[in-house]
């Protein structure tokens, strides 16, 4: 059976600029029933623009978006969809509960006021004014309201920002909760930890184009990056030979600092040891996202300016 | 090969009740307003104390004067919420990104202006009701009862134009210069259409530009039920009021549809 590809959203050739700039071009991806599909990229990358062009707020210059097979934006699609955006600030004047009353009114079958509460932990700030709110319950509110109708399809615009960790970890379970529970979720995020634990996939978007796409552990192994860096005397030279090792700088010309890039961090070090090179202040960081992009980006102009 | 898939499609056409969204919609949004004191009490206090001041204790002509101003301080008291509540609270959600959210919610559009306009008719009807009891009270106003009620249904629905000029400036003003700008165009505009003192005290040029303005029409059209108006035939005021409603809510229409919003 194809049960378990039934397609929520399908987004063909999609094209998009504003003035003289192409925002979005050519982009093609599919959102499956009961899946987490996140769009990652820098900033200006595009990621808001293809989320408001699938939420109905941007007319498309070209390519088509189609969700349950309606046109985005139409009150039939709005019915089965919640989203999270990026919101200042609400009202100050209401109350949590007030706020997400209001919004389960939008929708045909809501959630129960009691599951929204058990997935956005609200519970114990249920009266107080929106302008009471920190910064991360006010993300918490947005989550609730985006989820308060129950809807098919869920949009959450970078949902984590200003959370701690605990509250970060939390709506992580909501998230996959409401996910076993049948909801189609396009996440976007800049923490890669984030899109690693909750996506099936991941799409990468760099200048408007789409420039992977794959499982967490494929877009990985692309963009894996660990660098090692220690103090030595060893010549550079010794380094770069490394097995394993695909760069390697020193970081001062003075003191002898070194840095090692590897996508296969502990076998590279493995090498390193065998080779008997005395070392010491030894730091393994994994590469952030950004620089990941910064990767990607750069194997990709190489590989298109060898065309 | 597309997988249309009906268990997805089945419930598309289940609809929420429009009445209970419009309930509760106006409900939050009254609630709201009079939590928020800088809101409620300037509006209420205003046209309450700039009548008591001009229109009853230094009243130049105590026979006509507290029952003219009455009338037109009411009307400068129903546009106000009017101006406001549309203008200023639609820019502000705007500029949070709190209307965006709002737009691609199922909420219908008609919620939104509903609730904005049941909340400026509480506030029209609460202005009115201070208004009328002072001027009863303190201003020796005597009227027939057919008269009081035909006043104040003018004056709840004739605050309609001005929610559509407020929309209108809601769905174009940044947030950040929306009051300044609402009360440039209010204060102003019911200052020259006669309503803070009787429209023949000004020049005549200021006369003849009054007739521009929709509160002015506003005004000599309730003031027509206490026969204190210049005498112009009812049908201007209506439809000069009716081509402005229908002028903006045409903009604001426009403003809403416009895709591509920055």
């Amino acid at each position: 059976m194809t049960q378990k590809t039934q397609t929520v959203a399908t987004i063909s050739n999609v094209g998009k600029s504003f003035g003289d700039k192409q925002v979005l071009s050519g982009i093609n991806m599919q959102l499956h029933q009961s899946e987490i599909l996140s769009v990652l990229g820098p900033n200006g990358a595009g990621k808001t623009t293809l989320i408001n062009t699938m939420l109905g707020r941007l007319s498309l210059d070209a390519g088509e978006i189609s969700l349950f097979g309606h046109p985005p934006g139409s009150m039939l699609v709005k019915r089965q969809t919640g989203a999270m955006l990026q919101v200042a600030g609400l009202p100050d004047m209401s109350t949590v509960k007030e706020h997400i009353e209001l919004f389960q009114s939008y929708y045909a079958e809501p959630m129960s006021y009691q599951q929204v509460m058990d997935y956005s932990g609200l519970k114990d700030i249920e009266n107080q004014y929106s302008k009471t709110l920190s910064g991360g319950q006010k993300q918490r509110l947005l989550f609730a309201l985006a989820i308060c109708g129950n809807p098919k399809l869920l949009f959450l615009d970078e949902p984590t920002v200003g959370m701690d960790i605990t509250a970060r970890k939390s709506l992580w379970k909501a998230i996959e909760n409401l996910k076993a529970n049948g909801t189609s979720i396009l996440l976007t995020t800049h923490y890669l930890e984030e899109a690693d634990r909750l996506s099936d996939r991941i799409v990468m978007l760099s200048r408007g184009k789409v420039v992977r796409e794959g499982t967490p552990a494929q877009i990985k192994s692309q963009i894996n990056t660990k660098k090692i860096r220690f103090q030595s005397k060893v010549n550079i030279s010794e380094l770069v030979a490394i097995k394993h090792v695909e760069k390697a700088t020193q970081l001062h010309a003075e003191n002898n600092y070194f840095e090692l890039e590897s996508t296969n961090a502990e076998e590279a070090l493995k090498e390193l040891f065998k080779h008997e090179i005395a070392i010491s202040d030894l730091t393994i960081v994994g590469a952030a996202l950004e620089d990941a992009f910064e990767i990607i980006n750069n194997q990709d102009s190489t590989s298109s300016a060898s065309e | 090969m597309m997988m249309t898939d009906s268990s997805i499609n089945l419930n598309l056409d289940k609809k929420p009740s429009l009445l209970n969204i419009f309930y509760l919609e106006a409900k939050t949004e009254t609630i709201r307003l009079f939590r928020t004191p800088g809101f409620s009490i300037p509006t209420l206090l205003f046209p309450v104390m700039f009548y008591t001041f001009f229109g009853i204790v230094f009243s130049m002509n105590p026979a006509t004067m507290p029952t003219y101003l009455m009338i037109t301080y009411a009307v400068f008291g129903v546009i106000g919420p009017a101006l406001f509540s549309f203008g200023v609270g639609i820019a502000i959600e705007r500029g949070q990104g709190w209307f965006d959210l709002k737009e691609v919610s199922p909420m219908p559009a008609s919620a939104y202006i509903v609730s904005r306009i049941a909340l400026t008719f509480i506030f029209s009807t609460a202005i009115i009701v201070l208004l009328f009891g002072i001027g009863a009270v303190f201003g020796e106003v005597r009227l027939f009862r057919s008269q009081w009620i035909t006043l104040a249904a003018i004056f709840i629905f004739g605050s309609l134009p001005f929610c559509a000029i407020g929309m209108t400036l809601g769905l174009y003003l940044k947030a950040s210069s929306a009051p300044a700008t609402v009360n440039l165009i209010y204060l102003p505009m019911g200052f020259l259409s006669g309503l803070w003192l009787p429209i023949n005290f000004l020049p005549e040029f200021m006369q003849q530009f009054a007739n521009l303005l929709p509160p002015y029409h506003l005004a000599q059209l309730a003031l027509k039920v206490t026969d204190m108006d210049l005498g112009f035939p009812i049908i201007l005021h209506i439809s000069v009021l009716a081509a402005y409603t229908l002028l903006f809510v045409f903009l604001a229409v426009k403003a809403y549809h416009k895709k591509d919003k920055q």
